[in-house]
């Protein structure tokens, strides 16, 4: 079954950038999806698109069943309770621990403190950092952070997971670690993983599936794929 | 249950804000207290004008004076006729003949007595009286006028000059108080628009994380309402303390009058315990309006 569908879909930022041209996808639920291009090739337009921070400017997305494209500001909120996001950036709370942290994505959303503690705690232990609960985000390394931001992301049980360049700031040693933890939530979870990235060594190693975006058009779909270099 | 967590969150959220930003939060909470002191020196002063200008009105009367050579007929023809005017008060036409005057006026004093003893009715000087009550008092010249056109009707009195001003005055005393609590409530109102926006801009980031991992709206809000409304009612409690006891010094310091036996001040109790529950809400009100503006105006979600 299709978790994500996309069908014709356009978008043209107010600049006058047109980033997506007539897009046609479908991801299946429980798969693991490399989106691989260049710098300008769309692939964050895409991702942003999926979690609505961008509306396409035509077509029809389809998220879990929610159509994502006619969603309303007030109602965001339904869609982003079904996915997680994790960005290069780690956007973590700096004030709060790493547990806090977690804590926060549940809080948010009216759970009761006995199921926090058992999830928040369940994803940490998932990411490895069951040790660091009470550290604050500043005492931790890069990896770490984002291993954090990644139990935050799936702290609810998302059947989505986007990733926005995870491993963009981090090593490729550090980077790896980040890819098997995600490998893990994928098996382990059955959650549905689409990483946008231009690392070629990750996307080589994975054997995943891969989409291949460049200015803006679909140019590969691969079941088993490998990072086409763009100057072939 | 879910509610009342999302709601203690947001009030937890809210206090813990207000101390994180302390310095502001203080310069909101004194601008709502001196704001609010002002609104309650003027809630006190219109209230007790508001109430010694109908002490006055219910004292107001007209006085009628009829022709010396009315028939009996003729008295309760007019009075017929006041009754029908729709500005007066019926229940309060009351009749005084010539004889009732001259016994009054010889109660009042012994002169008046001798000299008015010697005249018997036909050639006294006084004269067979009405006294009325009107409604409204801002149409009783209105009122004199149409009275003073009944046939058999001599003069009417109701001391022109100084209730007119006085009523006059009054009521313009009101309006500038009112005028003045307007504009000190929208001062304080942008004033808390302020501090909320500078909340929400320290905040930014904690809330485009919310927003990410799915917080609706409302749990987004929340916060910064409760916010705007904890520091008007911080901001209430110097204007509680400054109108209740405040008040009762007043009032024990003039005797319960200012300046005149004729203005009289409204009792402390239960009228400063009202008084500073109306500020408190002002307070609160004015901030809730104020967040709520900063976060329509500020909080882009």
């Amino acid at each position: 079954m299709d978790l994500i569908r996309l069908k014709n879909v356009s978008k043209k930022y107010k600049n006058g950038v047109t980033a997506i041209y007539d897009l046609n996808l479908a991801i299946e639920k429980g798969s693991f999806t490399f989106v691989i291009g260049g710098s300008g090739s769309g692939k964050s337009t895409l991702i942003k698109m999926l979690y609505r921070e961008e509306r396409p400017t035509k077509g029809q997305i389809i998220v879990g069943g929610l159509d994502v494209a006619k969603l309303r500001n007030t109602k965001v909120y339904k869609l982003r309770r079904k996915l997680g996001i994790v960005f290069q950036d780690y956007r973590l709370l700096p004030k709060l621990t790493v547990y806090e942290n977690v804590a926060f994505a549940m809080e948010v959303i009216g759970a009761t403190k006995e199921v926090t503690r058992r999830n928040v705690l369940r994803a940490l232990e998932e990411v490895g950092l069951k040790n660091k609960v009470h550290n604050y985000p500043d005492q931790l390394s890069g990896g770490e952070q984002q291993r954090v931001a990644i139990a935050r992301a799936i702290v609810n049980n998302p059947k989505l997971l986007l990733c926005d360049e995870p491993t963009g700031n981090l090593d490729p040693e550090r980077s790896m670690e980040i890819m098997k933890v995600l490998d893990n939530i994928n098996k382990t979870r059955g959650t549905t993983i689409i990483m946008a990235t231009h690392d070629k060594e990750i996307v080589n190693s994975m054997k995943k599936q891969v989409v291949t975006l460049k200015d803006g058009h679909l140019v590969n779909f691969k079941k088993k794929g490998t990072y086409i270099d763009e100057n072939n | 249950m879910r509610i009342i967590r999302m709601l203690g969150r947001s009030i937890r959220d809210a206090f813990k804000s207000v101390i994180r930003n302390f310095s502001l939060s203080l310069a909101s909470i004194s601008c709502i207290t001196i704001t609010l002191i002002i609104v309650a020196i003027a809630i006190m002063a219109s209230f007790n004008v508001q109430n010694f200008t109908q002490e006055i009105e219910k004292d107001l009367t007209i006085v009628i004076f009829l022709n010396n050579e009315v028939t009996d007929e003729d008295i309760t023809r007019v009075e017929e006729e006041i009754k029908q005017i729709p500005n007066v008060d019926q229940d309060s036409v009351v009749f005084a003949s010539k004889q009732d005057v001259k016994e009054e006026m010889q109660q009042e004093s012994e002169v008046f007595d001798t000299v008015l003893d010697e005249w018997d009715d036909t050639e006294s000087p006084l004269k067979d009286t009405f006294q009325v009550k009107v409604k409204n008092v801002e149409k009783i010249s209105d009122t004199a006028e149409r009275i003073e056109k009944i046939n058999q009707v001599n003069t009417v009195r109701y001391g022109e000059g100084m209730v007119d001003q006085m009523i006059s005055a009054f009521s313009s005393i009101e309006k500038v108080t009112y005028g003045v609590v307007i504009a000190l409530v929208i001062v304080t109102v942008f004033l808390i628009i302020n501090t909320i926006k500078l909340t929400i801009s320290a905040r930014r980031r904690e809330i485009g994380i919310m927003r990410l991992v799915g917080a609706s709206n409302f749990t987004i809000k929340t916060p910064f309402i409760v916010e705007g409304m904890i520091l008007g009612l911080l901001g209430s409690i110097v204007p509680v303390i400054f109108t209740t006891y405040g008040y009762l010094a007043f009032y024990k310091h003039f005797d319960g009058y200012l300046f005149t036996q004729l203005i009289e001040l409204i009792e402390p109790e239960p009228f400063i315990y009202s008084t500073a529950g109306i500020v408190v809400i002002i307070g609160i009100l004015v901030g809730m309006v104020g967040s709520a503006g900063a976060v329509r105006k500020y909080l882009k979600i």
